[in-house]
């Protein structure tokens, strides 16, 4: 399935920007990037330009807005990679 | 924006203000300098009778004017900017330190703008001193954005 190559994709794409208390096996779905995986609003810009690259798609302000949680931006991906593919 | 403006906006005042003057500033980058006054706090502590510009603060020298001047002027020129409620942080640091600077040296910063996206500015950072030496260099990240946006 493509959505689940994609989530593990994002999951690979977060991963360095854990705390070290947070292992990747701890991010589901519904995590919330700042309050569940203590990743700073700084490293969730990181995450957003590599998530862009790996993507090969761009966000905008109100795509980083909505994007608190994992599932937020597998949405934003789906969306984004399948008005692409069209 | 003005470069007066933008000193205006700096959210320092002295014995932690890091910028005299800005001589040019365009969407790439900014050059600045800012001449360092022997009566400075720090340099009684930094060293014990050998007073030296510790490293942290050369940093904080390249990141007033490399990352704070020229977030403040990208904002200034996004569509409805409002700078009246200014917040920085300072995210991430990496720098390489070559000369000492003494009490009552002047140095110059430049910095070239790796990225500005979504409020994060990094960039590169190099500062001079007066005989055109390299004093340090580095990579330079913060976050700067108007507080009454919300986030």
């Amino acid at each position: 399935m493509k959505e689940e190559k994609y989530y593990q994709q994002l999951k690979g794409i977060v991963k360095p920007y854990l705390p070290e208390d947070i292992s990747v096996d701890d991010i589901s779905p519904d995590s919330h990037f700042i309050n569940e995986l203590n990743i700073n609003s700084a490293n969730l810009v990181d995450i957003v330009l590599d998530v862009e690259d790996a993507f090969e798609i761009t966000l905008e302000n109100d795509d980083m807005d909505e994007m608190q949680t994992v599932n937020d931006a597998m949405a934003i991906i789906n969306k984004k990679r399948s008005s692409k593919e069209q | 924006m003005e470069i007066n403006k933008i000193l205006e906006k700096l959210p320092y005042s002295k014995q932690f203000l890091f910028v005299d003057s800005l001589s040019n500033i365009d969407e790439n980058g900014v050059t600045g300098s800012f001449h360092f006054c022997e009566d400075l706090e720090f340099y009684k502590g930094h060293f014990k009778q050998f007073p030296v510009t510790p490293g942290v603060i050369l940093t904080e020298c390249c990141a007033q004017i490399g990352l704070v001047c020229l977030g403040i002027f990208l904002l200034s020129e996004e569509p409805d900017s409002n700078l009246d409620n200014l917040t920085v942080a300072f995210s991430g640091s990496e720098m390489e330190f070559y000369l000492p600077v003494y009490p009552g040296e002047t140095v110059f910063v430049h910095s070239e703008k790796d990225y500005f996206r979504f409020n994060k500015l990094k960039c590169k950072v190099k500062m001079y001193n007066t005989s055109k030496e390299l004093v340090c260099k580095g990579e330079l990240a913060g976050m700067i954005k108007n507080s009454a946006n919300g986030r």
